[in-house]
């Protein structure tokens, strides 16, 4: 796939601008100097403890993602593009979200078909006519993008739950600033640090009414054996807000405690990053040790926020995904300012029938599934794997769904044998209350490390990236032009020099 | 703060002091090992350190004979063990891992380091003439992060919380390294050359006996050395100094919660009153093997009066 995909930094004539002084950096830095930087970068996330907890696989529980030193460049109005689609998106999907627990006018009016949402494993009719304060459910979402041209975005996941990866974006631009301080510099890179600040905001406006203006924050987590707990910590951290455990809150009259060593504390806003059938064993799985019995009554008593929404699933799963589009001309009136990657429905059967006669083309993925586990790729996938596949959509149609493989950009990467074009995709994180959304500019850019490969799933190999989004659109035109103003300026210091009498020839 | 934050930053506390004095307690078995052959026949090292361990019935579960490279092995690195001081470091890093966020960096760092290193440490690493510089290094780890506290941490109710562990684990070491050689400690012969190596063998342990030397100017004397490791406050692993840190720091938590106060409060103060008031001399002739076993046991109680007032209430 790497020969013909879009690399986002091109060479020579067609140097992309926004990557004109990387690539001066890269041209001009030995070898030995990147991988110096890249064993200094993996010493500072080990010591600040950023790992990823794999357990039950063997070897090392906590594992550290690779983080690629070569930065990930945006220009701003590439950002603003997307900015504002992503921002579409969103205010689609918690539409669709207060639609599909309230009239359901979306499927009355037969835009999504009946069966999709009320049949859906997701969908959550313990939420059915109830609204969350604010009105708003998903109000942290992660949306996965693609790129494969200058011009061309595809939204390729919507992740409306608990998307994880923000402490990535965070550490890694301060891991770059540690590393590179003057390539940060000659840049005028957009900020992302304001976004524990922004987080706390967009979950304090959801909070209750009666909480007033100083509400109560947490987060609630499954614990340290999840793989996201550095981020739980994190985040409450940069906050200034308790990260609880099931165990620390308690119940009563509706009412949600936490345990403190002065007694039991109020609490009004849950950033819950537990999944809803863990959440309260009284209303979803009986069988969780890890949720908060009563804690979906005192949600719906109005006593506590839960941040995501439970039943936020519905918008982000797989099945529902191609409709999103219809979603925004339904909602906002609008056309889609981001594309949907083109999606068969394995479960419709026209569409079963291109998808067996074209395994070798595409990309089968589990409806429900997460994390790359389930998929199959199908250029790469050997002549068994597809026969797999083929009797597993035949067996169960509606849990399948394809899409086409998609080229992919690529960005320059740090990899063994040198610098090598490695696809990236991207996830911005959307942050949404009832007046504003609000989005960082920035994300995680996740890089898939294997040549070729286009599964960039940290439990699948994938590292990530610092990503840039320059405050401004560098010069238009070529890399050069830009070079070429750096020389002039060093041209008339040259002459300054001479006009004192000390000849700079040699400068 | 949150009751569970609470009890780990507690317990972290408590394992780093234990993995330091079961250090201690090693680096001063080994070094009386080595010295003459008339120490060691009388009373071999190695079983007291498992009885001042408070492992001597886990040991003897797995092990037929307490040797030199059984008992460090079982006292460095065996997970049957936990008050061993590789299972202590992680015990203490999974209680800081888990309230990460109260932590400093360089605390954590102090933890975190350490234990990178444990992982990979085998029996080569401490075994042998290896063993007192490994010992050298645990002591300097906890010293770094006690150090570490010490200088960044804010003073809220976390590093309140880690002082009380710290204090309280600290007392039950002092009492428990006091026991095991109670017998020589009150005995009346005076002068022997095993009593002498025992006392320096007491003090060592704990980093005093220099600063026996100064308070007392004389030579090592049984009565003085139990009178220093109870009563004296400005010992500070002395059971009064210990004392004197626990209602201390229980003072400034309940003074943060706007006073409230338990149990935990009042058992506190009335050992520390005995201890600022008691005399070695009285001590000794009610017995000291009696003596310490209760200090032990106050301390137990202690203990579990403070997690059921602050953490299980």
């Amino acid at each position: 796939m790497t020969g013909i995909a879009f690399d986002e930094m091109g060479e020579g004539d067609r140097l992309r601008p926004a990557y004109a002084a990387i690539a001066e950096w890269l041209r001009h830095t030995p070898q030995a100097d990147l991988a110096a930087k890249r064993a200094e970068a993996e010493v500072l996330f080990r010591r600040v403890g950023i790992t990823f907890a794999v357990y039950g696989e063997g070897g090392d529980p906590e594992r550290l993602i690779p983080f690629d030193i070569i930065p990930r460049i945006l220009g701003r109005s590439e950002w603003d593009g997307l900015s504002a689609g992503l921002s579409q998106r969103v205010r689609a999907l918690n539409a669709f979200l207060a639609d599909v627990y309230g009239r359901q006018e979306i499927l009355r009016a037969g835009k999504i078909p009946e069966r999709l949402v009320n049949g859906n494993e997701q969908f959550r009719p313990e939420m059915r006519d109830f609204l969350p304060p604010g009105g708003i459910y998903t109000h942290i979402a992660g949306i996965d993008v693609v790129r494969t041209a200058p011009d061309q975005f595809y939204v390729l996941e919507d992740n409306a739950r608990t998307p994880s990866g923000v402490s990535y974006m965070l550490e890694n631009r301060e891991a770059t600033m540690r590393l590179f301080p003057r390539l940060l510099a000659r840049h005028r890179v957009a900020p992302v640090n304001r976004y524990p600040e922004e987080l706390l905001a967009t979950l304090k406006a959801a909070a209750p009414e009666r909480a007033g203006p100083n509400p109560t924050v947490a987060i609630l987590t499954p614990g340290s054996y999840n793989s996201a707990y550095y981020e739980h910590c994190f985040l409450a951290d940069e906050m200034g807000v308790e990260v609880l455990e099931g165990a620390d809150l308690c119940v009563e009259d509706d009412i949600v405690h936490m345990r403190t060593t002065a007694g039991p504390k109020r609490v009004d806003v849950l950033y819950r990053r537990i999944d809803d059938d863990y959440l309260d064993p009284k209303v979803f799985r009986p069988d969780s040790m890890l949720g908060v019995p009563g804690l979906i009554a005192a949600y719906k008593a109005g006593n506590v926020a839960l941040c995501n929404a439970p039943g936020c699933g519905i918008a982000d799963d797989k099945a529902i995904y191609p409709y999103v589009p219809e979603m925004i001309r339904f909602y906002l009136g609008e056309e889609p300012r981001l594309d949907n990657v083109p999606t068969w429905l394995c479960e419709q059967e026209d569409h079963r029938a291109y998808v067996l006669d074209h395994l070798h083309e595409l990309v089968v993925k589990l409806a429900q599934g997460s994390g790359g586990y389930g998929m199959m790729i199908g250029p790469h996938a050997t002549q068994a794997e597809r026969a797999e596949f083929s009797a597993r959509i035949r067996a169960r149609p509606q849990d399948y769904i394809a899409q086409p493989t998609l080229a992919l950009s690529t960005v320059p990467t740090l990899v063994d044998q040198g610098i090598a074009p490695r696809h990236v995709d991207l996830r911005p994180f959307v942050l949404s209350t009832r007046d504003e959304v609000r989005i960082v500019p920035g994300g995680l850019t996740r890089v898939a490390l294997r040549e070729g490969s286009l599964v960039v799933n940290s439990s699948q190999g994938g590292g990530t990236k610092d990503t840039w989004v320059l405050e401004r659109d560098p010069p238009a035109g070529e890399g050069r032009s830009h070079t070429q103003g750096q020389t002039q300026g060093q041209t008339q210091s040259q002459g300054q020099t001479q006009g004192q009498g000390q000849g700079g020839a040699a400068c | 703060m949150l009751s569970r934050t609470a009890e780990s930053l507690f317990w972290l506390g408590r394992y780093t002091e234990r993995a330091a004095n079961v250090a201690r307690g090693l680096a001063v078995a080994s070094r009386m090992a080595s010295l003459t052959d008339e120490l060691n026949a009388e009373n071999d090292q190695w079983r007291p350190l498992l009885v001042a361990a408070g492992c001597e019935p886990a040991f003897f579960e797995h092990h037929g004979e307490a040797t030199e490279e059984k008992v460090v092995d079982f006292l460095v690195r065996d997970p049957a063990n936990l008050s061993g001081i590789i299972p202590c470091f992680s015990a203490a890093r999974h209680n800081g891992r888990s309230v990460r966020t109260a932590l400093t960096v360089d605390m954590w760092s102090a933890l975190s380091d350490s234990w990178t290193r444990l992982r990979h440490v085998t029996p080569a690493d401490y075994q042998g003439e290896k063993l007192p510089g490994f010992l050298e290094w645990v002591r300097e780890r906890v010293l770094l992060f006690n150090g570490a506290a010490m200088d960044t941490m804010l003073r809220g109710e976390a590093w309140m919380f880690v002082q009380l562990g710290t204090a309280l684990e600290r007392a039950d070491n002092t009492a428990r390294l006091l026991d095991v050689r109670h017998d020589l400690l009150s005995a009346t012969a005076q002068g022997s050359t095993v009593q002498h190596g025992q006392c320096q063998a007491v003090l060592q342990s704990v980093s005093a006996l220099r600063a026996y030397h100064w308070t007392y100017r004389e030579r090592l004397d049984p009565a003085r050395v139990a009178e220093f490791l109870i009563l004296r406050p400005e010992m500070p692993r002395s059971l009064a100094a210990c004392y004197d840190r626990v209602v201390e720091v229980l003072e400034l938590i309940a003074s943060v919660q706007g006073g409230r106060k338990g149990e935990c409060h009042r058992m506190a103060g009335e050992a520390q009153a005995a201890l600022r008031f008691g005399r070695i001399e009285d001590i000794l002739t009610s017995g000291l093997h009696a003596y310490l076993t209760q200090a032990i046991d106050g301390v137990t109680a202690l203990g579990g009066e403070i997690e059921a007032f602050y953490i299980r209430a």
